[in-house]
């Protein structure tokens, strides 16, 4: 190979400093400019005043966090709370036994049942929860159903059971694929020698296979947790604006209330609530 | 033994840089944003300017305007180009107008009260009523309404009152008062809507307790927020686009709705309005010209255009909204069921809505705490 | 064997419950009335509707316009990104500031964005929803590529660089072929989360573009009719075909290698 123009001996660190800022800068530049600084924007604006048509006035105040820890508003998000932690057990008791099966199958089998659970997640995500409206609405179909067996309609839309199953439909995937991956991971093997120890398939199920898959089980359930616990068009949708979560107040302090900077309070408290979760779980993992 | 150094030193380089960019950017806004309605002051404007170097960009409520409308105009008036983008409520399109330096809109359609507010925050261009001979066709109350008196910013569009929409089969009692809203019987219980955008959400309560619309008193908004909490329960849910719908299909039976939206002209003949025996509002939906546009003689022209009785018309005909313009109103034909028939002097008994200036954020944070509930 | 059988139940609730939806959307597509809900007789109708609907047809189109211009930023950023993380820095800061977008809840971000744009008075439109969408998916395709730069030999770019070549040529000649799949996987990734992307498009598109899940969205804000459900049915259409073939080329590939 002949040599090229660049090849001529530099200086070996010069270079390698050179290779690291042409590899990293722009990226990185990018990063800071449409992510940090706008992030350092939102936990700012708390603490200023809002404009009246939205935007801010830069005049100091502590109002945004007397008015964050209100009970109203400090109970959405432990309604959130209450809401993302059921779907992400929810998922969890359906994702666990449905990836172990899945598993167990013949190769062939297993691939269509793993694209089978990706599939849905193909569509647009506003037309996959539009579905459930049609399902769930007081003259849809489950109600036409019931109605037809003679039972009386149910309220199945606009509560919070509408909200858990549009989340629970909308992110069942992202629980499955992880706990698959970990299940299948593991050696045969390890379960025969625990039967033939003499341990119940319940024993070996909870002392091998469990211990074993828990990766699998923080990831999946951290899939969940995470786009449940911020999310805002889903109990938009399904909740009627009855059923409210965190997301539902940020959007609407931006876009309706056009108060920025308890929009921007409300969206530190969600980012600090999931920080707290994740360092919990690293804790929680590193003691284990 | 460099990288080390480099990449300690990288994170400390670039979050420097960043802040700079951020309060340097901050300094820009503050200034702006502290400055509180500047007078408009109106742009020479050409009546014979070329309209085929302009174009024209129009925000508007989804289904408010013909759908061929940007055809029809663009060949008339052989403009460049134009567009027309959708708002679902009064609060969207004033989250577009203002969150960012240029909005890209020429005309925008809104209510009275935030037009009002657009016009405080100088964000409109002034009228220019020599462009716009059509005014003439404007009944003579429809330019004299409170939140713009002579239409120096604002032109209206339709008017109407806000009341109770509801099923004549399905209700055991037709309603009377906005009490049959916010505590409904048994038979309507979770089967009624009221709006979401903040005036009109506040509307019924503030009614029923015979408060004025424009009411600043937090006490008095504080009693009407308590009337809507306890509402809430009972709600099938709040919905400002399309209870029609909901009432069409039977899973409401009583909402809040604006006259022309009440589809009481529905083929079953089955949908009846009425305004409750508290009383109601006047409501003006208007079209407002936006500082920042750079063609406002086109603006001004699709004013003007919209305002000829042939094209005013199609507003009462095919969405059943009433419009102040009495040389379209006189060519209407009233379909049965239709609630055009109103007058414009008994549309003048309803309370008008307007904009409170630094009050009209405890609506806003009404609207918040009740959503929040 | 009796617990393998209990464990059929939930296996199977998940299918149903993943598809029943499915399945009601598309036969409600072919309602011959008004309604959404109630099934009044076949018709193709709504799907003629939706063949003439304006906006639908904008919306794809811009669509596919953001997609195509945030997938070429995140994947040229995104790649170089990787190279840089992987051979240049083992700073863990600048691997948590990459991997971040990936993590961070899409409404903040969103939001985050809409407060800049403001500050800085910049205009929105497709291209800021393009920028946007770059952040997300240039950590991404950097996860992506990573992934196949800690599998690859690093002893041919030693070599290249042995025989006098320097950092620029290598990475064109050597490093960049090498990690050629991980980039065409990482783009694509890219481009599917943009297609569907919601919530940051829906702070930072502006008043007079709109992408197709945004469009989708005000459909339904102003009603349900069946052609919401056509439309529906249609994406399923494209999406099932393109995960079909995609299995099929990559198994076309696999039994070509192994031959």
């Amino acid at each position: 190979m002949k040599p090229q123009a660049d090849a001529r001996p530099a200086s070996p660190a010069r270079e390698r400093r050179l290779g690291a800022f042409v590899f990293l800068a722009p990226g990185l530049v990018y990063l800071v400019v449409l992510m940090l600084v706008p992030l350092a924007l939102v936990l700012s604006n708390v603490f200023f005043q809002r404009g009246r048509f939205g935007g801010i006035v830069y005049e100091f105040t502590t109002e945004n966090f007397t008015r964050l820890i209100d009970p109203l508003y400090l109970g959405v998000v432990a309604d959130s709370l209450k809401i993302a932690t059921l779907t992400t057990l929810i998922a969890l008791l359906l994702g666990y036994p449905t990836a172990y099966l899945i598993a167990q199958l013949p190769s062939k089998w297993r691939t269509i049942a793993l694209v089978a659970i990706v599939l849905p997640f193909w569509t647009n995500f506003i037309i996959r929860v539009y579905a459930w409206i049609i399902l769930l609405n007081g003259q849809g179909l489950v109600n036409s159903g019931l109605k037809a067996l003679g039972f009386d309609p149910l309220e199945l839309l606009y509560n919070d059971g509408a909200v858990v199953t549009g989340l629970l439909y909308s992110y069942l995937p992202l629980m499955v694929l992880p706990l698959y991956a970990a299940i299948d991971k593991l050696d045969p093997q390890l379960r025969e020698a625990s039967a033939n120890l003499g341990a119940s398939p319940f024993t070996t199920f909870r002392k091998v296979t469990l211990p074993l898959t828990v990766p699998g089980v923080m990831t999946g359930s951290l899939f969940v947790f995470v786009p449940t616990f911020g999310n805002f068009v889903i109990p938009e949708m399904l909740g009627g604006g009855k059923s409210i979560m965190v997301g539902n107040l940020i959007r609407t302090e931006f876009l309706k209330a056009r108060d920025w900077p308890f929009g921007s309070a409300l969206a530190t408290a969600l980012v600090a609530v999931l920080v707290l979760l994740l360092v919990a779980q690293a804790w929680a993992a590193r003691r284990a | 033994m460099f990288r080390t150094r480099f990449t300690r030193r990288l994170p400390a380089a670039v979050a420097v840089a960043g802040l700079a960019l951020a309060v340097a950017a901050c300094g820009g806004e503050s200034t702006d944003s502290a400055e509180t309605a500047p007078q408009a002051t109106a742009a020479q404007l050409n009546p014979n300017a070329d309209l085929s170097k302009q174009s024209l960009n129009v925000t508007v409520w989804d289904g408010y305007t013909p759908k061929e409308l940007t055809e029809r105009f663009k060949e008339k008036f052989k403009v460049s180009d134009m567009k027309i983008a959708l708002h679902a409520t009064n609060e969207e399109a004033m989250t577009k107008l203002t969150a960012t330096g240029d909005s890209g809109i020429d005309v925008a359609f809104v209510s009275g009260q935030y037009a009002q507010a657009l016009n405080e925050q100088g964000l409109l261009e002034p009228i220019h009523p020599e462009l716009i001979p059509n005014l003439s066709n404007l009944y003579p109350e429809a330019t004299q309404l409170s939140y713009d008196k002579g239409n120096k910013i604002s032109v209206p569009y339709t008017w109407g009152t806000t009341g109770i929409c509801y099923r004549s089969d399905l209700v055991k009692t037709p309603p009377t008062s906005w009490n049959d809203l916010l505590k409904p019987p048994a038979w309507a219980d979770k089967k009624v809507t009221l709006m979401t955008t903040e005036r009109w959400l506040a509307l019924p309560a503030l009614k029923s307790l015979g408060y004025s619309v424009n009411t600043d008193k937090d006490e008095e908004i504080a009693k009407a927020k308590q009337l809507l909490l306890d509402a809430k329960p009972h709600l099938l849910k709040f919905d400002d686009t399309t209870f029609g719908d909901l009432l069409v299909s039977g899973e409401a039976v009583m909402v809040e709705a604006w006259d022309g939206w009440c589809p009481t002209t529905d083929e079953k003949q089955n949908i009846k309005f009425t305004v409750p025996k508290e009383g109601s509002d006047l409501w003006v939906d208007t079209m407002v010209i936006m500082k920042s546009s750079k063609n406002k003689e086109a603006a001004h022209a699709f004013i003007n255009y919209i305002l000829d009785p042939e094209v005013h018309r199609w507003a009462a005909e095919n969405i059943n909204y009433k419009v102040p313009n009495k040389a379209a109103m006189d060519k209407v034909k009233v379909a049965p069921g239709s609630l055009l028939g109103i007058k414009p002097a008994e549309l003048l008994d309803g309370e008008s809505i307007i904009d409170l200036g630094q009050a009209s954020t405890k609506f806003a944070r009404l609207s918040s705490e009740i959503t929040a509930d | 064997m009796r617990r393998s059988r209990l464990l059929h139940v939930p296996f199977w609730f998940t299918y149903v419950f993943l598809y029943a939806p499915i399945i009601v959307l598309v036969v409600m597509s072919f309602n011959s009335g008004k309604s959404a809900y109630t099934y009044e007789g076949f018709s193709l109708k709504w799907y003629g509707v939706l063949a003439q609907d304006a906006k639908v047809m904008e919306g794809l189109v811009n669509t596919l316009i953001v997609a195509a211009g945030s997938t070429a930023i995140a994947t040229v950023l995104g790649t170089l990104l990787a190279v840089g993380l992987a051979r240049h820095t083992r700073s863990k800061t600048l691997d948590a500031i990459a991997l971040m977008p990936a993590v961070l809840p899409d409404l903040v971000l969103a939001i985050g964005l809409l407060v800049f744009y403001g500050v800085v008075q910049f205009t929105l439109g497709l291209h800021s929803v393009t920028l946007s969408h770059a952040v997300f998916s240039m950590a991404f395709v950097a996860a992506v590529v990573r992934t196949r730069l800690s599998g690859a030999d690093t002893s041919l770019e030693e070599a290249s660089r042995d025989l006098g070549a320097g950092p620029v040529t290598t990475f064109m000649k050597v490093t960049l072929p090498q990690l050629m799949p991980g980039i065409i996987a990482g783009a694509l990734l890219a481009f599917t989360l943009s297609l569907d992307e919601f919530v940051i498009a829906f702070f930072t598109i502006g008043n007079l573009d709109q992408t197709l899940p945004i469009v989708i969205y005000s459909m339904i804000r102003f009603g349900v009719t069946p052609e919401i459900n056509a439309l529906g049915a249609i994406l399923l259409l494209v999406s099932f075909t393109a995960v079909i073939v995609g299995q099929r080329l990559t198994k076309i590939g696999e039994s070509r290698a192994q031959d």
